[in-house]
């Protein structure tokens, strides 16, 4: 029998700690949408997934309800939309078109994002491929829920520096279509290296072509517990460090384990991975910044934030990976600077860097994430950073990702408002120093000696 | 059967448990087994209870004895006893 001690443990979790379920998402295959007319495979994007999705945010609630655990997003990944519209779509804005069937789709169903406005060219790009990236920013510009990535490399194909090249005119010019929004649309595009395809997080989610028809993936979140739970461990060794986050990651993945059952068995939807992230938000308690520091660094960005984060990354895996029956997804730290007021206190208090946080993603989840950079940035230079971050997941045989925002008509000290979970950010100074040869060479970063496993 | 953890957390008052009691009597939810104690300085009980005989749905009963607690000046909530199993047992 649960005793009255374990009860009131897992309450305070979710009502003081912010542990909750942070979104369930439910992967829709539409290659079976396909049609060579334009109108038609917008019609049967739109029916299957109103139909396959009809019930997701009203089993969510349900489930919510039921065992008092917050379900904070319920969000859909459909198949990277470049390969499903390859066939109908004549020029990019056909491709928009595409994105506002989507956008309608999401608020027909009631879900606040909807991942897959995507691209996979890690090797390179086909016609399709380049239309639908090039009609990114009118279609991030035109509809409120679509999230779009594009995958530019991986450890077995290399780096498409043409991807990459592009990705920087397109990330600018995405800014420049939303600058009333503070160039809004750019926290709703990612650019990957190692995509994974079974993500259930935005804005990188997309349904893989290896995944079935429909999936339920489900993200897990508690960065709150975890904190808390560190503070018991205050001035003892790693060991002890080490097995106070296990622990935790333990409890808060079988939560996520039994949500994503449950939603499957609800929804008649087979159950597809459990990703363990610890996704932060802008609330306070929420932040994988403070964790950071209660390891023992005064502010996030100082030395030996590196090793604090490759710690914490791990144990994570470690605890979460014995509660589910199958793991998948980003499954680590995020470290999302807008979305973190711990990271963000550390960019004000000039403590952290955009080079720090470059090196944090070599032992973390993701990459560079929900970043302000200033308007003026060159596209030259966004790509570079975006080819830095694809050779550290490419050698490193992990996902990363680039996630920046150039604010235009904002710059260094000043402070760029996205509002809700996805916060508010200081703008972040970028290297002056320039690398427009690099970038202009075009072709393709061959893939590394260790990719042929074979 | 359908076991069903309701918890009432908050400061000691006259009457907590007979009004939650009464509650649950009406509804036709039965009590297997109570404890309480303080846990920080509050008052703290427990209830697993059986409400498959209950004409209400979960959330009703949910939301129903959450208005109650706002009344008596708890907090109480009802959740289904898989949450804690989960977390807590292997």
């Amino acid at each position: 029998m649960i005793s009255i001690y374990e009860v009131s443990e897992t309450n305070k979790m979710i009502e003081q700690e912010n542990l909750d379920v942070r979104t369930i998402t439910m992967g829709i295959s539409l290659l079976d949408c396909i049609d060579h007319d334009l109108d038609v495979l917008r019609k049967n994007i739109y029916e299957k997934i109103t139909g396959r999705a009809a019930r997701l945010v009203e089993v969510g609630d349900e489930i919510a309800g039921e065992y008092g655990i917050p379900i904070v997003n319920k969000r859909i990944s459909v198949t990277p939309i470049a390969l499903v519209g390859g066939s109908a779509c004549r020029d990019p804005h056909d491709f928009a078109l595409i994105a506002k069937t989507l956008d309608e789709a999401a608020h027909a169903v009631g879900v606040n994002f909807i991942g897959g406005y995507s691209a996979l060219v890690s090797k390179g790009m086909t016609p399709a491929d380049e239309m639908l990236i090039r009609s990114i920013p009118e279609a991030l510009s035109m509809t409120e829920r679509v999230c779009s990535s594009v995958n530019v490399g991986s450890t077995r194909t290399g780096i498409d520096m043409d991807a990459v090249k592009l990705m920087g005119e397109i990330i600018r010019e995405t800014a420049e279509r939303t600058k009333d929004e503070d160039s809004l649309g750019c926290a709703k595009l990612v650019v990957f290296c190692n995509a994974p395809d079974d993500n259930p997080f935005m804005a990188g989610a997309f349904h893989g072509v290896t995944e079935g028809d429909t999936v339920i993936n489900v993200g897990v979140s508690g960065p709150g517990v975890v904190k808390k739970a560190l503070e018991s461990a205050r001035g003892k060794d790693f060991e002890t460090l080490c097995e106070t986050i296990k622990r935790t990651a333990f409890k808060v993945t079988r939560v996520g384990q039994l949500v994503a059952q449950e939603a499957s068995k609800r929804l008649q939807v087979p159950f597809g991975i459990v990703d363990l992230s610890l996704a932060p938000t802008p609330a306070i308690g929420d932040s994988v910044a403070e964790i950071l520091e209660e390891i023992g660094v005064d502010q996030v960005g100082a030395p030996g934030t590196t090793a604090a984060l490759a710690l914490l990354n791990d144990q994570v895996k470690k605890g979460g990976v014995m509660a589910s029956t199958a793991v998948g997804g980003l499954s680590g730290a995020f470290i999302p600077v807008s979305e973190d007021q711990g990271m963000i206190d550390a960019v004000n208090a000039g403590a952290l860097t955009l080079e720090k946080l470059e090196a944090m993603t070599c032992v973390c989840s993701v990459g560079l994430d929900m970043i302000a950079i200033p308007g003026s940035t060159s596209p030259a230079t966004i790509s570079g950073i975006i080819a830095d971050e694809a050779a550290i997941g490419m050698i490193n045989q992990k996902t990363t990702a680039v996630r920046v925002i150039p604010v235009i008509g904002k710059d260094v000290g000043e402070t760029v408002e996205f509002g809700g979970l996805l916060g508010y950010a200081p703008v972040m100074p970028v290297n002056r120093f320039g690398c427009e040869r690099l970038v202009a060479r075009g072709g393709r970063i061959p893939a590394p000696i260790h990719s042929f496993k074979n | 059967m359908k076991k069903t953890i309701i918890t009432v957390v908050g400061h000691d008052t006259v009457g907590i448990i007979a009004k939650v009691c009464t509650y649950l009597a009406e509804n036709n939810i039965n009590i297997l087994d109570i404890s309480q104690t303080i846990i920080q300085g509050y008052f703290s009980m427990m209830m697993v209870t059986d409400v498959s005989a209950s004409e209400k749905s979960n959330a009703e009963i949910s939301n129903e004895l959450g208005s109650l607690g706002e009344e008596i000046g708890v907090v109480i909530h009802c959740q289904h006893e898989d949450i804690f199993n989960r977390m807590h047992r292997i």
